[in-house]
């Protein structure tokens, strides 16, 4: 599997639209779910993303995944507030899992600070 | 993701890797949990025809002149009842009543049955069994080793047996297949092999499950995989069979039922046969003249967040009533569907009642059960 190289990666398995290297940008950026993750998770059934306008918190759980079988916590990568929610994936998780890394993003976020993120390379080492 | 290697292959494991499975690790077999979509294979069983290896399953053979009377010694039932060629369900108890394994048990001829043991309790009914037997006339010997099962579940089920059926020194075998009755076997020949036929199933759909000698289980699997792409299905695995049992409301050994699991409160007193001598009669027969404290009940939920095993559930006015013992989003009804323990007097039909889904109060209705029943 492979993981776009411009995008930034957590342990935990989300992707944000960051550049590696690049400052943080002002205007709201992309996450989402790696192609591990869903793997991992089987289908997506049901997903419980931040609202709009709420602060989440780098490393903290802002939501679920649920697949078929398991319910999976997700977790923020940056810390910032919410731009918006994709409400195509909420009315079908299966789109999470058909595209990942574009029309299948989960929410926006404003960046005011990270957490350890990866670049793809150093993501992909985590797996093996 | 891997499987420990400690886990024990299926004789059909070389198949599932060549199909790309997601193996997983289940009560020590390395089994398939799905090969694409868990949805799509649910869907396939739903509306055309799934094949699977349940080949992980315990097969007990129990055989001699007095079989029969050692296993309505056993077991809750009384397998002596039924007719050569026919399955019934039942309950082997210990001595407090509290369940061991439920299974299924085929009647092949008066004097001999084939006992099938949940994967995870193989060796508790083989040593039950085995202890329970020991003043008939009877011996019992585990075929699990030697024997492969799979089962071909959906409404293009019988159309798939059928066309591998043809038989030269049989030409009813078709016929034979479709008038086979449920929860009833025979002696097949399938794909030209040597099988045992029985239409019985999990998944709340017409279908077969067919046991075969391990030696030929991968032949069996191509005829059967082959027949099922014709009729538009897929192989199917675990994590179907689970969102499959429950919209049939099928208790599963390990969440509905267990040791500490009264058969009464399980909604299972009419498969316990209180007029004859049995293991765990006494307690039972005090068991039936209470009603449970707890029944199992169906619930189900609206939107999409599922709950799961463990969710505790609240009444209306907040206080905690029951827990949940199986949970999921139904794929078929699109709702959330579950089954949970409930006081008996909150466990009535349409009473409005709460799930705590990890902080979050969800409403579900208690449900009668089967959530989902085949037209």
């Amino acid at each position: 599997m492979t993981n776009p190289s411009h995008l930034l990666y957590t342990a935990e398995h989300e992707w944000i639209q960051l550049t590696p290297g690049a400052d943080l940008p002002t205007e709201p950026v992309r996450v989402g779910l790696t192609t591990f993750a869903l793997d991992a998770l089987g289908d997506v059934v049901f997903v419980d993303l931040p609202e709009v306008g709420t602060e989440v918190t780098a490393g903290d759980a802002c939501g679920e995944v649920e697949s078929t079988k398991s319910v999976s916590d997700l977790y923020s990568p940056v810390t910032g507030t919410v731009g918006a929610v994709n409400q195509a994936i909420i009315d079908d998780p299966a789109l999470i899992a058909a595209d990942p890394y574009d029309a299948g993003w989960l929410f926006t976020v404003t960046p005011e600070a990270t957490a350890k993120l990866l670049t793809s390379n150093e993501y992909e080492a985590l797996l093996d | 993701m891997s499987s420990p290697a400690s886990a024990r292959p299926t004789p059909l494991n070389a198949v599932h890797v060549a199909l790309g499975a997601r193996l997983t690790d289940f009560a020590g077999w390395n089994m398939p949990l799905k090969y694409t979509s868990e949805l799509a294979e649910h869907q396939a069983v739903r509306t055309t025809v799934g094949l699977f290896d349940l080949s992980h399953m315990g097969e007990i053979r129990v055989s001699g002149p007095q079989a029969g009377a050692a296993l309505d010694h056993a077991l809750v039932g009384r397998l002596s009842a039924i007719k050569p060629g026919r399955a019934k369900y039942s309950l082997l108890c210990d001595a407090n009543g509290g369940i061991l394994d439920d299974l299924v048990t085929y009647k092949i001829t008066d004097d001999e049955f084939l006992v099938i043991a949940n994967a995870s309790n193989t060796g508790v009914v083989l040593a039950a069994l085995t202890d329970r037997v020991l003043t008939f006339d009877a011996s019992v010997t585990d075929e699990t080793e030697q024997t492969a099962l799979i089962a071909v579940q959906g409404p293009a089920a019988q159309a798939v047996i059928q066309s591998l059926a043809d038989d030269p020194d049989n030409p009813d075998a078709r016929d034979a297949v479709a008038a086979l009755r449920y929860y009833a076997c025979m002696p097949a020949r399938i794909a030209g092999l040597d099988v045992l036929l029985a239409r019985t199933g999990y998944t709340g759909e017409d279908g077969f499950e067919v046991y075969v000698a391990a030696d030929d289980a991968v032949t069996l699997w191509s005829a059967l995989s082959t027949a099922t792409e014709a009729a538009g299905g897929r192989a199917a695995g675990l994590a179907c069979r689970d969102t499959l049992r429950l919209e049939a409301g099928m208790p599963l050994y390990g969440n509905e039922l267990s040791l500490e699991t009264d058969p009464y409160a399980a909604r299972l007193g009419r498969v316990v046969q209180l007029d004859k001598a049995f293991v765990g009669q006494e307690a039972l027969a005090l068991a039936a003249q209470d009603q449970p404290a707890r029944l199992l009940t169906g619930l189900t939920g609206e939107g999409r967040r599922a709950a799961r095993a463990g969710n505790v559930v609240l009444n209306a006015a907040g206080e905690p009533v029951g827990v949940i013992t199986s949970g999921a989003l139904s794929p078929t009804l699109g709702r959330p569907i579950a089954l949970a323990y409930v006081d008996r007097d909150e466990a009535v039909e349409g009473a409005s009642l709460q799930v705590d889904v990890r902080g979050t109060l969800l409403p579900f209705t208690v449900s009668p059960y089967p959530f989902y029943k085949r037209s």
